[in-house]
């Protein structure tokens, strides 16, 4: 047995912070050791006592004066509320039970917790190695609204010009509302164990509310009112928000809508008739490249570990067409939107002109599908057949 | 299948939560348990002496009610078990560091803050033992009473800690706790650290217990017990439950540490030998 080990409160008081000291010495006593307390606060000895007894010590008091006040039996409870507790981490875990909630990945948490609501907790469908650069990299390049633009810069356009460049804003400003809602959605899902995911999808949630600032402020600097929001354009981005599926809601959004975005933000920027409308576009098409990057590398990664979701996906791309396909899909006045901007005026041969630009565009966006297609392991002529299904909302 | 039916006071809200809990692991455990809160322990006590009830969740004066009652009706109660936090309680007399009041001496003919009319830790007991030290309330020194959850036996800490703002105030010139609560009051401000002086302290007293009537199911209530004295703090299912009620273990039931209750309520008339409800001003 042990002999006792002793505690010096000095003038401390329970009621003023000694019972750090207890506790640090109850915990440390060795199994059946008994801890002397010393001290000279006044009412040392009916603190003593009563802290004993909430915390099941058993206690013997010192008789008389003296600098003892009693000697501490560590109880049965001491200790206890560690017993069965698991260390969540540092590393990653293939799943991360519910149970482990809202826990820092390595804390220690105690059994018995209760079960959080964290459905997508294994590492196959939530994570991929480029989450913590990618996450990185976002940090790195967000900016601010307020100054990346010139919103002062001259924005001067024939009055049809700039009623084009309002509805292609209306447009944009509905689309980031969609791929603003759809990782929200999952955001409160995934089990924060992976919290570099969670960190990508918050900061690519706030990217977009900026896309919808921006996009909104070059719509209303001419003065005009926001254009039109068609049916067949909101029943399209509808499919996303309504998609249960963690890695086909990613796959339809990020890898086909985000990628087609890709194309049609440059293709803005280079057309803009105006420095802020280009300003915006660019600002927006590098985080749009970084969700497309985040996009593919999860599908890529999902995709390795259940190569069976390569069909599912392929017919979450059908299912999508197949509900769209009474709709009308890009509504004409963006299309013509998109085809005066690119003429820049309503001259005949500007026009010609931007009509061809518009198409060439629709064959890059196309292009492009089909690329991201064959690199997630598709079949060229499989992807083919897969882009051509796409929305013709873009989105 | 029969069901072993519990009583307990609604002191506050987490009643629900506690025997709610305790009914789910008990059920789980193969015990089908179910519980009755009540407004206040009289009635409770009347509910267990009349059957309504197998068994009660007792303050130490709801304990002496029904013993009491159970005696002249012919019939026994058996306290069946307690918390380890149940166990040697004592109560403490408070004065202002600065106020000049060394001893209980130093009381007379001043103002002493005391509990609830019912509260045993904070009235009872403590004024049974300025009694006992030739300090009679009401003639030698002034009660201040502070009557929060009258009937609840002093399960509700409000008058406590009522009474030790008084003493900080100054309304009053000592002030009547348990001695856990004393040192909660003290870390928590209520108290100043530092600003009190304990200048007297009761002998050992135990708390609560589970009373069980004559009629209780025999085997439901062993069964009861067994799983009571079971329950571990190391058991996660379990610790929440024993968090929420207050103990780390539970302990078999004893009826020796009530002496001093048992002299405050023959002293100051509280109940009767029959266990009718003698004091005056007393309205559960
Ligand atoms: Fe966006
Ligand atoms: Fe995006």
């Amino acid at each position: 047995m042990s002999p006792p080990s002793i505690t010096d409160l000095d003038e401390l008081g329970l009621d003023q912070g000694g019972h750090l000291l207890l506790h640090r010495a109850v915990s440390r006593a060795a199994p059946g050791q008994v801890v002397e307390v010393r001290g000279r606060a006044p009412q040392l000895r009916v603190h003593l006592a009563a802290w004993c007894r909430s915390e099941g010590h058993e206690v013997e008091m010192a008789e008389g004066p003296g600098p003892v006040a009693g000697w501490i039996r560590p109880g049965p409870a001491t200790g206890a509320r560690w017993h069965g507790a698991e260390r969540s981490g540092p590393e990653l875990a293939e799943r991360a039970p519910t149970r482990w909630g809202l826990a820092a990945r390595g804390a220690t948490v105690e059994a018995g917790g209760v079960e959080f609501p964290f459905p997508l907790n294994d590492r196959a469908a939530v994570w991929t190695d480029a989450a913590p650069a990618i996450y990185r990299q976002a940090a790195a390049a967000q900016w601010d609204p307020a100054t990346a633009v010139d919103w002062n810069a001259p924005v001067e356009l024939d009055d049809d010009v700039e009623a084009a460049i309002v509805q292609v804003m209306t447009y944009l400003v509905e689309n980031e509302n969609a791929a603003l809602a759809v990782p929200a959605r999952f955001l409160g899902r995934i089990h924060p164990h992976f919290r570099e995911v969670v960190a990508v999808l918050a900061v690519q949630v706030a990217d977009e509310a900026r896309h919808v600032e921006v996009f909104t402020r070059r719509a209303e600097l001419g003065g005009r009112p926001l254009g039109l929001s068609t049916v067949g354009g909101q029943a399209s981005l509808l499919t996303l928000l309504e998609e249960p599926d963690f890695a086909v809601a990613h796959f339809l959004l990020s890898v086909l809508g985000e990628g087609t975005f890709l194309h049609l933000l440059s293709f803005l920027e280079r057309h803009a008739p105006d420095p802020v409308t280009a300003r915006v576009c660019h600002l927006a098409l590098a985080d749009e490249a970084r969700h497309v990057a985040f996009g593919m590398a999860h599908l890529a990664a999902v995709l390795e570990a259940d190569p069976g979701l390569r069909p599912r996906l392929a017919a979450a791309i059908h299912q999508r067409h197949d509900a769209l396909a009474q709709t009308a899909g890009l509504n004409r006045e963006v299309f013509d939107a998109l085809v005066v901007l690119a003429a820049g005026s309503w001259a005949p041969a500007a026009l010609g002109d931007g009509f061809r630009r518009v198409q060439e565009l629709s064959v890059e966006m196309d292009e492009g599908r089909r690329r991201r297609l064959v690199k997630l392991g598709y079949h060229p002529e499989e992807a083919a057949a897969l882009s051509s299904l796409h929305t013709r909302n873009f989105m | 299948m029969e069901t072993l039916l519990m009583g307990a006071v609604a002191y506050d809200a987490k009643v629900v939560t506690i025997w709610d809990g305790f009914k789910q692991w008990f059920s789980a455990n193969g015990l089908a348990f179910d519980y009755v809160l009540y407004s206040n322990y009289e009635r409770q006590v009347e509910a267990l002496l009349d059957g309504h009830v197998h068994v009660a969740w007792n303050s130490p004066l709801a304990w002496a009610r029904a013993h009491r009652m159970a005696e002249a009706r012919g019939i026994e109660v058996a306290a069946v078990a307690m918390r380890d936090t149940d166990c040697d309680l004592t109560s403490v007399v408070v004065v202002n560091a600065a106020s000049g009041i060394e001893d209980l001496a130093g009381l007379a003919g001043r103002r002493v803050a005391v509990g609830a009319v019912d509260s045993p830790q904070a009235t009872l007991i403590p004024l049974s033992y300025l009694r006992s030290e030739g300090l009679e309330p009401g003639q030698d020194f002034d009660l201040v009473h502070h009557q929060v959850g009258v009937g609840k036996h002093g399960d509700h800490i409000g008058g406590e800690r009522d009474a030790a703002r008084a003493l900080v105030a100054g309304t009053v010139d000592a002030a009547c706790m348990i001695d856990s609560n004393h040192l909660l009051f003290s870390a928590e401000g209520t108290l100043p650290p530092g600003s009190t002086r304990i200048i007297a302290q009761t002998p050992p007293y135990d708390h609560c217990n589970f009373t069980a009537a004559a009629t209780a199911p025999a085997a439901l209530l062993e069964h009861f017990r067994s799983l009571l004295l079971g329950m571990s703090y190391d058991d996660p299912e379990v610790r929440p439950l024993l968090d929420l009620e207050g103990l780390k273990a539970w302990r078999d039931g004893r009826v020796t540490g009530y002496a001093q209750l048992e002299a405050a309520v023959d002293e100051s008339g509280f109940y009767d030998q029959e266990g009718h409800v003698a004091a005056v001003d007393y309205r559960p």
